[in-house]
Order: C-alpha cells, then sequence, then structure tokens
C-alpha cells in the first residue's frame, strides 16, 4: 500500500514525461495521459477503500526521521478529496479528446502533458505531511498553471496571465517566508510535530503564524479580498483548462487551509475568517450578477462558493468541517461541469457571450439539461449535492449561533440561483441568435470523424454531471466519510500518534 | 539569529515590493528576484547561528550549521530561478504582441474607465469597435503595432466577454 501511495505522485511526473517524449505521436500520448489518470483515480479510489477500512496510512520517504524528512500521509480527508478530483481531470481529459483538431482545444502536445504535471502536484499537496513538500507541490501545480495558462500565447491569456502569475509568484514568496518563520520558532517543518510545539508558542506568536498562513492559502484559494486575480484569468483559457483550474486550483488552497489550521488550531481566528467567508461569498455573486459572459459568471462563482468552505472550517466545529469536506467534494465535479457545458455553448453557437446566444434550449435540448442539473446544484435546490453540502454548513452555523454568517449564506444562494437564471435565459432561452459560422468552424479536413469525436464532449459533460448526481445519490455515505475526516481534522492528536507512531 | 540578517531580509523585501509593483514586468521580474533572495535569507536566519559546513566528521557535532535550511534554500533557489526564466518568457511575449512589457489594465478597469468617458462626455453609450481606444492611454503608434502585428500569429479578439463592455 505504501508503494500506491508513491505511485500517486510519481505515476503522473512520470507519465508526464514520457507524454512530452512522444513529440508528434498524438495517438500515443493521448493513450499515455487518458490512461495514467484512470489509473490514477483507480488507485486513489481503492487506497480511500483500504484507509476507511484500515485506518490512515504513513509513509517515511526514504526511511528519514519525520523531523528531516518527508512523510506522506494518506488519510480520509485526502484520499476522499483526491478521489474525487483525479476523477474530474479524468473527465476533462476525455473532453479535451473529443477537441482535437477543433478550433477550441489546447495545444495537446503541452496541455496533455502539463495536466499530468498537475495532477501530480495535486497528489503531493493533498498527501504530504510536511509544510515545505506543500510549497513545492503548490509549485509543481503552479509552474504548469502558469504554462497551461498562457502556452497559446494569445493577447488576453499574455495580459491576464501576468496578473496571475505575478501575485501566485508573490503568495509563494509569502509562503517561504512563512515556512522559514515556522522553522525559526518551532525548529521543524513537519505537520504533525508542529501540532505539537505551536500550541506552546506564545498566543502572539501563534496568530501571527495563523493571520500568515491565512493570507497565503487565501490567495491561492481566492478568499476576500485576495482574490482579484481569478474572475479575470480563468475565463481566457481553453475550456478544458479552465474546467480543471475552477474546479481543483482553489480548492487545493481551501485543503490546505483547512488541513493547517484545524492541525494547529487556529480557532482563535475564527471572528477574521467568518468575517472573510461572509464577504468572500457576497462580493463573488455580486461581482457575477454584473457580468454578461457565462465563463465569467461561473468564474466568480468560484469565489462565492469558496466562501461557504471556508465559513465551514471557520466554525471549528464538526459539523462545521463536516460542511467543509461535503461542499469541497461536491463543489469540485459540479463546477467543472458548468465550465464544461460552458465549453459545449462555445462549441454550439461560437461563444459564450450571453448577448450573442440564444435560445439553444430549443436546438439542444440535451444540452439544456446538462446545463440546468449542476446549475441547480451550485444554487443549492434539493434533491441535488449542492443542496445537501449547504445544508451541512448552514445547519452547522446555525448550530453554532453564528447568526450573521448565515443570513449572509442564505441571501447569496438565492443570488447564486438568480445568476444561474441569468445565464439560463441568455443562453438557453429567448430568439435564436445566428451563428456565425464563418470564423469558428474548426478547421479540418476530416469533418465526418470530427463528428463523432465531438460526440465525445458531451459523453464527457454527461458522465460528468453522472457524477454530480452520484454524489446527491449517496450523500448519506459521503456524509458519514466527511463527519469522520472531520472528527479526524479536529482531533491533532490522533494525527500525530499516526504520523509519529 | 544575527540582525544583520533580519536587516537583509526586510530590506530585500522592500526593494522586491517595490519592484513589483511597477507596471513593467522587466522590473517585476528583478523585484522577483529580490523577494527570492528575501526568502532564502530567511531561511537560513531561521536555521540557528552559523557553524562548519554539516559535513560528517569534519567538525564536532554541536560546531555545524544546521543542514536542513540549506537543503530549503537550495530547493527554492532552483524554483525561483526556473519561475524568472518563464516570467522573462512572457515579457518577450508581451512585447511582440504590445510593443512594451507593460502590464495592461484588467477588463473592469477598462470598462469602468470607458463609462466614466461616457459619463463625463455626456454621450450615450454606443458600441466601441475598437477596443485598443480605451485599452491603452498612452502615445500610440498604430504603424509600429501593425509592424509588430506581422512578425507573429497575433489574435487580435479572442478575449471573451471584451465586446460587451459597451452594454
Amino acid at each position: 500500500m505504501n508503494a500506491a501511495i508513491g505511485l500517486l505522485i510519481a505515476g503522473p511526473l512520470t507519465a508526464a514525461a514520457l507524454a512530452f517524449g512522444c513529440g508528434r505521436y498524438q495517438r500515443i500520448r493521448d493513450a499515455i495521459v487518458l490512461s495514467t489518470l484512470a489509473a490514477a483515480t483507480a488507485l486513489s479510489g481503492w487506497l480511500l477503500y483500504e484507509v476507511e477500512r484500515h485506518g490512515t496510512q504513513v509513509v517515511r520517504v526514504g526511511d528519514w526521521n519525520p523531523e528531516l524528512g518527508i512523510v506522506l500521509v494518506a488519510d480520509l480527508f485526502a484520499l476522499l478529496v483526491l478521489t474525487v478530483a483525479l476523477a474530474t481531470i479524468l473527465v476533462v481529459e476525455i473532453f479535451a479528446w473529443g477537441q482535437r483538431h477543433t478550433a477550441w482545444e489546447a495545444n495537446p502536445t503541452l496541455a496533455g502533458p502539463l495536466m499530468l504535471v498537475l495532477t501530480g502536484g495535486v497528489s503531493l499537496a493533498f498527501l504530504t505531511g510536511d509544510l515545505f513538500t506543500l510549497f513545492v507541490a503548490f509549485e509543481l501545480i503552479l509552474v504548469s498553471s502558469y504554462v497551461l495558462l498562457t502556452h497559446q500565447g494569445r493577447r488576453g491569456q499574455i495580459r491576464s496571465g501576468m496578473t496571475y502569475v505575478a501575485i501566485n509568484l508573490f503568495a509563494s514568496s509569502l509562503f517561504l517566508v512563512g515556512v522559514a518563520f515556522v522553522y525559526a520558532a518551532a525548529g521543524t517543518v513537519n505537520m504533525a510535530l508542529l501540532a505539537e510545539r505551536i500550541p506552546l508558542l506564545p498566543s502572539s506568536v501563534q496568530w501571527g503564524i495563523g493571520l500568515w498562513f491565512l493570507v497565503v492559502f487565501g490567495t491561492k484559494a481566492a478568499i476576500f479580498p485576495l482574490f482579484s486575480w481569478l474572475p479575470d484569468s480563468y475565463p481566457t483559457a481553453p475550456t478544458t483548462i479552465t474546467a480543471v483550474f475552477a474546479g481543483l486550483l482553489t480548492k487545493v488552497g481551501v485543503y490546505t487551509l483547512i488541513r493547517f489550521h484545524t492541525l494547529m488550531d487556529f480557532s482563535a481566528l475564527k471572528p477574521v475568517m467568518l468575517a472573510a467567508a461572509g464577504a468572500t461569498m457576497l462580493v463573488g455573486v455580486v461581482g457575477a450578477l454584473a457580468q454578461n459572459d457565462m465563463k465569467r459568471i461561473l468564474s466568480f462563482h468560484i469565489v462565492s462558493q469558496i466562501g461557504y468552505m471556508v465559513m465551514g472550517l471557520a466554525l471549528f466545529t464538526t459539523a462545521g468541517l463536516t460542511g467543509a469536506v461535503l461542499f469541497l467534494v461536491h463543489h469540485i465535479p459540479t463546477k467543472t461541469v458548468l465550465f464544461l457545458v460552458g465549453g459545449l455553448v462555445e462549441q454550439t453557437a461560437g461563444t459564450s457571450d450571453l448577448d450573442k446566444v440564444g435560445g439553444l434550449a430549443a436546438r439542444k435540448p440535451f444540452l439544456a439539461l446538462l446545463f440546468a442539473i449542476p446549475a441547480m446544484s451550485l444554487a443549492g435546490l434539493p434533491p441535488f449535492s449542492g443542496f445537501v453540502a449547504k445544508l451541512a454548513v448552514i445547519d452547522a452555523g446555525i448550530a453554532d449561533g453564528s447568526a450573521a454568517v448565515v443570513v449572509v449564506a442564505l441571501l447569496v444562494s438565492i443570488l447564486t440561483l438568480l445568476s444561474m437564471v441569468k445565464i439560463w435565459l441568455g443562453v438557453f432561452w429567448g430568439a435564436e441568435h445566428q451563428p456565425e459560422p464563418a470564423e469558428n468552424t474548426p478547421a479540418s479536413d476530416q469533418p465526418e470523424r470530427l463528428y463523432r469525436r465531438r460526440h465525445l464532449t458531451v459523453i464527457a459533460t454527461t458522465m460528468a454531471v453522472a457524477g454530480t448526481l452520484a454524489v446527491a445519490f449517496y450523500a448519506g455515505g459521503i456524509w458519514d466519510l466527511s463527519e469522520r475526516a472531520a472528527i479526524a481534522l479536529l482531533d491533532a492528536d490522533v494525527y500525530r500518534q499516526e504520523v509519529l507512531g | 539569529m544575527s540582525v544583520v540578517l533580519v536587516a537583509a531580509v526586510a530590506g530585500l523585501c522592500i526593494s522586491g515590493i517595490y519592484l513589483i509593483t511597477a507596471r513593467s514586468l522587466s522590473r517585476i521580474v528583478l523585484g522577483f528576484s529580490l523577494l527570492g533572495h528575501a526568502t532564502v535569507v530567511a531561511l537560513l536566519a531561521a536555521g540557528g547561528p552559523a557553524g562548519q559546513s554539516p559535513l560528517a566528521d569534519q567538525a564536532p557535532a554541536d560546531e555545524l550549521a544546521n543542514p536542513l535550511p540549506q537543503a530549503l534554500s537550495l530547493t527554492a533557489i532552483v524554483i525561483a530561478f526556473g519561475l524568472t526564466l518563464f516570467l522573462l518568457a512572457l515579457a518577450r511575449r508581451q512585447q511582440q504582441i504590445e510593443g512594451d512589457d507593460l502590464v495592461e489594465a484588467d477588463l473592469e478597469e477598462r470598462r469602468l474607465r470607458a463609462r466614466n468617458r461616457r459619463q463625463e462626455s455626456g454621450d450615450r453609450p454606443k458600441p466601441i469597435s475598437d477596443r485598443r481606444r480605451f485599452n491603452r492611454r498612452r502615445g500610440d503608434d498604430p504603424a509600429r503595432r501593425d509592424s509588430q502585428s506581422n512578425l507573429t500569429v497575433v489574435e487580435a479578439d479572442d478575449e471573451p466577454g471584451t465586446t460587451e463592455a459597451s452594454s
């Protein structure tokens, strides 16, 4: 089982190197990318099953003492989120496969292998047990995301890519300085040892470390007021890349925020974090209402939804954390699938601008259905997964007596529904606009094969929608798992004993 | 922890952040280099007092410097090096597209600017056919832009959502 944990990280990175080496051999590269992602998803699912039955698995890389060496910790929380994340990347890559040789595809020689690098980074970020390796994992994820965002070198991509790169680089520098602070204060970067030592520090130092890392992880997670880079940069990339970013990147930030702040017990930061959560929800959704492009609306919603997860965390109760974990599991596939639908709309209508699209429901009823299900889920309507997740978070908020943030959360839910209705009205109802085929038809001499391929994009999206429905269908089981993960998160002793043995 | 090291970290951070706030990407690159140095010095300062080089059997164990921050610094240096190269490539691409390496205003900022301009002049909103008109304020030589565009494949209107600036 130890080998499997290492393989989750080393496998995608090795496969990325192989895929880079494929050069012009498109089919081999596609085979490598897809099979690696499928294998990683299966492996992660199996590990989740094993860990659920036998408890947390810890790997000491090179058998070093945890104080000096790297440890990988595969616990319930990590594997639950990782499995969902890997499955999401797999579906998006199938979508990308369907988009080959069309005008909307990302450059496949780069995008496929880089997605594998990103996958390796995500695995490492979820599984690592020390702060510095977490920094390296973040860099792996970010470097591949920088290239994925800007690799086509288009004007808008370069413009927004600069802001994206600069802000994330700055956050990374802060992270590293934070690591230096923590090392100076506690003499280790191992999280289990830190959980032992940080509570012994003077409370001012604890506050400093907690706030510092709130800013660092908050920038990655795009919480208010550190979110401004997100809505500008995400929509400029090709659909398949935006979909993965939307589903995953900010969620890695949220994951580490949950991991670090529960483990070090920064519950003193509760008021600050609750305020940030409320502001994140509100600002995100209000920003979304002001937009007029499907992809930009959805990008602002990422920010708004992050607020709910931070709210669940900020309560520092079992119920709140259960909600946060559930929200992560619900949000990753739902957000991704909404962006994939955005990609399908672009394929059909040539643009995702609400003013230029219309009446798609009559022409493509199935596409409308594919949008409606995750959109209602995002707004939190029953019986979809978003309802369960929001219920968990809001219920925890009420139980905790944090009335203000609960009111904000409910209000934001309504506004979310409103902007989903705005997309629905703009894209699927109303008068049909004539698509402009002259510019946007894919340049290919194999229309028939292309048509068959394009079915694949619909199939991939359908799979993802089915996935979000599965989250709703098995909500009971996932709730139990999340609750167990939350209990383990709040009890730092358990983590410490598991890692240090 | 030596006061000199801490002062060095502070100085590097201040100059780095000052440079990062500039509009030109080449200054931003320099700013990040300085900030990278600051983090490395901070890591070294965190490792405790200086000592002999941490090689086995070279000196008594209590005289050795702490090797862990050095390992961390090395990793950080390599990452910073790669990212500096990437930023330079980005600056080069911006120069190919725009003729300079300045960070442009983002979409919302340009929309607000366009709206303010309309309100000032009291015009009714009208479609803005050429977004370059409000995209860039400084002196702009179209001939130079065209010659630049011919060098590279530039897709002028590939940004989603720019066209609704008029609404």
